[in-house]
């Protein structure tokens, strides 16, 4: 078992030095009235510089990241993270600005990020964009933002209602509740794909706009887009792209040619930047021109040749985020895209749909695969035909995953198949990881019917085995006490 | 999947036992077998008023959150506060622990209700 | 430069194990007129060594803050950052591993994780923390629509002292009309607890209290606008300096329902405005509301101690429409970061570096004054102050010229940041150099 740090605390250790002070003695003051000050030191953990780095460098080593091997985490697009990119971000002449610096100060960051809503704008199709959403579901808020305030700017006040698929990433719902959009949900057809009939009986002049992820979350092209963005259209309605899924397209084709209005990018899913653990992630939002007023402010502009911040927008929603979103990702995805250009972002694309084909059809004599057709980037299988054979289900299969050195799939989304298990290998995988891990999947199906309880026990091999959420949500502890 | 007789059952899987003119209000067997371990239960207020239909609270799982509506209308005269530090009562015993009381204003809507032999059908036909 | 493993003999290999002849085959579910028949207009891929050169290139084009002394604060601060941090920080199994879906290969971020929440919840002496939102200005704008979704009520007082750019995301949250915004207007820098009281009634959700405030002071009403604000059932929200909470009193002392701030001064560095940290704590009361990824201590199989994200029935993945928040990823990586600081400067050191930053700005007042400055507000302060000057913006370009990244400008006034990186040389300098301008 790890220790908390505060487990590890000795009083009056220390990892912590300040300068020398240089206040002349006489002038060293504290002129906050006593009633302003804490009583009580805050418990934070006393520990000595080496036993800081050991405490993290052992849970790191409870870690598991793309670096560590295969992560088939569906709709994440977890791919490799270029070193280069950690480098430049790093530069102190990015990492050491301050926002509110004097704009001169600042040109490479600005430039840097014009040129970035540039190629965003080139690799999308659309007119402008904006860098400042900081993770997708802000880009969607955003995005949504800019539907309502485009309908508020027409006076046409009655667009209340949000149309989002059934098999809808949460986000997508959520974000139109918080923009007081009521959600009408629109059913996936048999082939997976948005259901038109449906859908026509759904638009009329109270539709504010369509959400709609393409390739979906099932990893199928929708077919019909044009048909869905005429039916959206002339309802009145706008058409939201969420670019989650952008790495099954870029290159190919764009959404601003596909008929969406609106779209955000994951740089950390697309674009290469790492993932952090949860972030940061970066969501820029890009428009058809007659949008762009609607933009956060500030928005880059270029004039002759400097870059300048223009708060003087007056139909802009506002702000999103306290500066300009997440620069440091930006720089990452900026030296991403310049590193594979205009003939390796296509390539990078076309991998990722080789690679998920390739796993689909390598699968489909052992797993269910419910709409088993060419997919994009990643593809959705079943464990519905191991549970009821044996009763191992989409968990215990992702358990077994962890025994077997992978990182799992996306389980039970989308909502749509029962017991899924969403794969997403990415293009950075090579055939030779792919075959592996089929074989471990394959091996699964087997140990499933010969000894399901073995893998009803996965994992065995992690640090700890399976655990007990509802224990941690009937009675939360979510923080360390010392009492304990 | 077990069902109480003597009870009434909604559509939604909830039970009403009856109690003079009190209705004892609480989710099925089924109910608690399809949401899994109950992490979570959000109680109405004392003597706040429903009408057949409405959401008097709502139940928290691991992975699901599932709204309670009330099969009939009423105004609630006691809620079951041992659920909120025991929500995995309802998984051990869905038919002991009631989630809320309510002192029926139209007991004609009891009529509308299944008993346990329909609704014990009724849930064979949702497995299917 | 490109990532892709395959050779293209391998891709071949792959193509016609699934019976297909070319790569276009895998996009012909895509109507051709969508098809880009063109090369995508950016340019050529570049070799490593060329985009070193590139983005050093621009990089070097920034004044950075490690050439000039930074006085600029303002919501974003030059705070110094331990070796450590920086160090740990590169480990890959964090930085380029997912959000910790699997406890079962996720302890050690979980873990983190955990431990940060519990020194959220120490520095602000609050119940519970969430994992992180996405900055200072949203984790405001959280908080003001948790207020409004527990009080079901739609008023957010919103004072001239608040960081204008919090207020303004907050603004613009409000866009869904499930809340509406009212300013407050401030004499003196601060908060008058009778313009509060003038202003709440029974729809007020919440007041936003910024302490230490936008202008740097203490909102020395603070007590008094509690009382207001809890009279009325509604909630008190602050926005703290995590940094000042090394001396200055918790604000769970002074009766907040909800904390939020901007964690960037707790080891990561200013990177031009992001990626940056929204904290964000609350009550036991409104912990089942609270916005965001929460980790819990839980048990495996075996009993042993374990981490899993929990109250998952919040969020947007299970509660979809309903969930009061939409955030997915959040900023796990800076609140790493901010744990890994927290853990090197400890207790002694989180007090240490906030008594350093105001004995520094309390010995710039003392310099400012005896050149002859007049403060703009007479309050106390933590570590940022405005100094009243003719021209801002004049003044700031000769900052400039004499080799100093200035203040923040005011109307009439330069607003100062002192964090424990100055010293009292780069003071001097700076009193000098303002002096030299302002006598001109
Ligand atoms: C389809 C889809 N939409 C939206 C999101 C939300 O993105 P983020 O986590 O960056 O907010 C995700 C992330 O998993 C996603 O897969």
């Amino acid at each position: 078992m790890s220790k908390l740090s505060f487990e590890k605390s000795v009083a009056g250790a220390s990892a912590f030095s300040l300068p020398r002070c240089d206040i002349p003695p006489e002038a060293v003051t504290v002129e906050i009235p006593q009633n302003f000050l804490r009583e009580e030191d805050p418990l934070l953990p006393e520990l000595s510089e080496v036993e800081v780095v050991r405490h993290f460098t052992e849970l790191s080593g409870r870690a598991y990241g793309v670096d560590n091997g295969f992560y088939p985490l569906g709709s994440c697009t977890m791919k490799y993270n270029p070193k280069i990119n950690e480098w430049a971000a790093r530069l102190p002449g990015f990492a050491n600005i301050h926002p509110l610096q004097p704009q001169d100060t600042v040109q490479g960051a600005l430039q840097l990020m014009y040129e970035l809503e540039e190629m965003l704008c080139e690799i999308t199709g659309m007119d402008s964009f904006s860098l400042q959403p900081a993770a997708g579901a802000h880009g969607e808020m955003t995005g949504a933002m800019i539907i309502k305030a485009y309908h508020n700017s027409r006076q046409d006040y009655k667009r209340k209602k949000m149309i989002v698929p059934d098999s809808s990433h949460g986000t997508n719902p959520a974000t139109a509740n918080m923009l007081g959009f009521e959600i009408v949900q629109v059913k996936s057809d048999e082939r997976g794909l948005v259901d038109l009939a449906d859908l026509r009986s759904l638009v009329n002049d109270e539709i504010a706009g369509l959400m709609l992820t393409n390739p979906n979350t099932l990893g199928l092209f929708e077919e019909d887009i044009q048909q869905i963005a005429e039916i959206i259209h002339a309802a009145g309605g706008l058409l939201y792209y969420d670019g989650a899924n952008a790495n099954a397209i870029m290159g190919i084709t764009r959404p601003g040619d596909m008929g969406f209005d609106i779209c955000h990018l994951n740089l950390h899913k697309t674009f290469g930047t790492p993932h952090g653990g949860g972030g940061p992630g970066s969501g820029p939002v890009g428009v058809k021109s007659f949008l762009a007023d609607f933009l956060p402010v500030p928005v880059i502009e270029k004039q002759g040749s400097k870059y300048i911040l223009n708060y003087n927008r007056p139909l802009s929603i506002g702000k999103v985020h306290s500066f300009y979103g997440n620069f440091g990702v930006a720089v990452k995805a900026y030296t991403y895209i310049k590193a594979l250009g205009k003939t390796g972002l296509k390539e990078a694309c076309e991998n990722a749909v080789l690679n998920a084909n390739y796993l689909r059809t390598k699968l489909t004599d052992h797993y269910d695969i419910p709409y088993n057709r060419l997919c994009k980037h990643e593809f959705v299988a079943s464990a519905r035909k191991q549970k009821k054979e044996s009763g191992v289900t989409a968990l215990d299969v992702a358990k077994s995953l962890i025994d077997r050195g992978y990182h799992p799939p996306t389980i039970y989304f989308p909502l749509i198949v029962e017991e899924a298990l969403m794969i997403e290998p990415t293009e950075t995988e090579t055939k030779e990881r792919l075959d592996e891990f089929v074989e471990a999947m394959l091996a699964i199906d087997r140990e499933a019917r010969q000894s399901p309880d073995k893998i009803k026990a996965a994992p065995q091999q992690a640090v700890i085995r399976r655990v007990d959420e509802a224990r941690a949500a009937r009675r939360p502890v979510l923080k360390w006490s010392p009492e304990k | 999947m077990k069902v109480k007789a003597d009870y009434y059952y909604s559509e939604e899987h909830e039970w009403v036992r009856v109690e003079g003119d009190l209705a004892y209000i609480g989710i099925t067997d089924y109910a608690q077998h399809h949401l899994g371990n109950t992490v979570f239960v959000e109680l109405p207020e004392n003597e706040s008023e429903f009408a057949a239909g409405e959401v008097i609270g709502v139940i928290e799982s691991v992975k699901a959150v599932a709204d309670m509506h009330t099969p009939v209308s009423g105004t609630v005269t006691a809620i079951n506060e041992e659920l909120e530090d025991s929500p995995e009562l309802l998984n051990e015993d869905p038919y002991g622990h009631y989630i809320a009381v309510l002192k029926m204003t139209n007991p004609e809507e009891l009529k509308a209700l299944m008993n346990s032999e329909q609704y014990a059908a009724f849930c064979e036909q949702q497995e299917e | 430069m490109n990532y892709v493993p395959n050779p293209p003999w391998v891709v071949q290999q792959m193509l016609e194990s699934m019976g297909l002849a070319s790569v276009e085959d895998l996009f012909r579910d895509i109507p051709e007129e969508l098809k880009l028949k063109r090369e995508l207009n950016l340019a050529a891929p570049l070799a490593e060594l060329e985009l070193r050169r590139e983005l050093s290139a621009l990089a070097a084009k920034n004044l950075n803050v490690d050439t000039y002394p930074c006085f600029l604060g303002a919501g974003a601060y030059d705070h110094y950052i331990p070796a450590v941090v920086e160090q740990m920080l590169l480990r890959s199994e964090f930085y380029t591993a997912y959000t910790p879906y699997q406890p079962e290969i996720s302890q050690g971020i979980l873990q983190a994780i955990f431990e940060y929440q519990t020194m959220i919840c120490n520095l602000t002496g609050m119940d519970v923390a969430n994992a992180s939102v996405y900055d200072g200005g949203s984790a405001l704008a959280e908080a003001c629509s948790l207020a409004c979704d527990v009080t079901r009520r739609k008023k957010i007082l919103v004072p001239e002292t608040v960081n204008p750019r919090y207020s303004e995301v907050v603004r613009t949250y409000a866009l869904g009309e499930k809340m509406e915004v009212i300013p407050v207007s401030c004499q003196e820098g601060v908060v008058d607890a009778g313009a509060i009281a003038a202003l709440i009634d029974d729809q007020t959700a919440a007041v936003v209290i910024q302490h230490p405030n936008f202008y740097g002071n203490l909102e020395v009403e603070l007590e008094k606008i509690g009382q207001a604000i809890h009279a009325h059932k509604s909630l008190l929200v602050m926005a703290v300096d995590p940094i000042s909470l090394g001396i200055l009193k918790p604000p769970a002392a002074w009766g907040a329902d909800i904390v939020v701030g901007e964690g960037q001064s707790l080891g990561n560095s200013l990177s031009f405005g992001g990626p940056y940290l929204g904290f964000f704590a609350t009550t036991q009361k409104l912990m089942r509301k609270i916005p965001g990824r929460l980790v819990g201590e839980t048990v495996d199989l075996d009993g042993k101690r374990a981490f899993v994200l929990t109250l998952q029935a919040r969020e947007q993945h299970i509660r979809r429409e309903r969930a009061s928040s939409n955030i997915c990823s959040n900023e796990a990586l800076c609140a790493l970061a901010a744990t890994i600081y927290l853990t090197v400067v400890g207790k002694q050191g989180i007090k240490a570096v906030a008594k350093r930053c105001h004995q520094l700005a309390c010995y710039a007042k003392q310099q400012f004054v005896k050149a002859g400055f007049k403060l703009k507000y007479n309050q106390p302060f933590f570590k940022e102050f405005a100094v009243a000057v003719n021209d801002p913006q004049a003044a700031n370009a000769a900052l400039l010229q004499a080799g100093i990244i200035g203040g923040y400008e005011l109307n009439d006034a330069l607003l100062f940041a002192f964090t424990e990186k100055r010293t009292c040389a780069e003071i001097d300098r700076l009193v000098a150099a303002l002096g030299g301008m302002e006598r001109e």
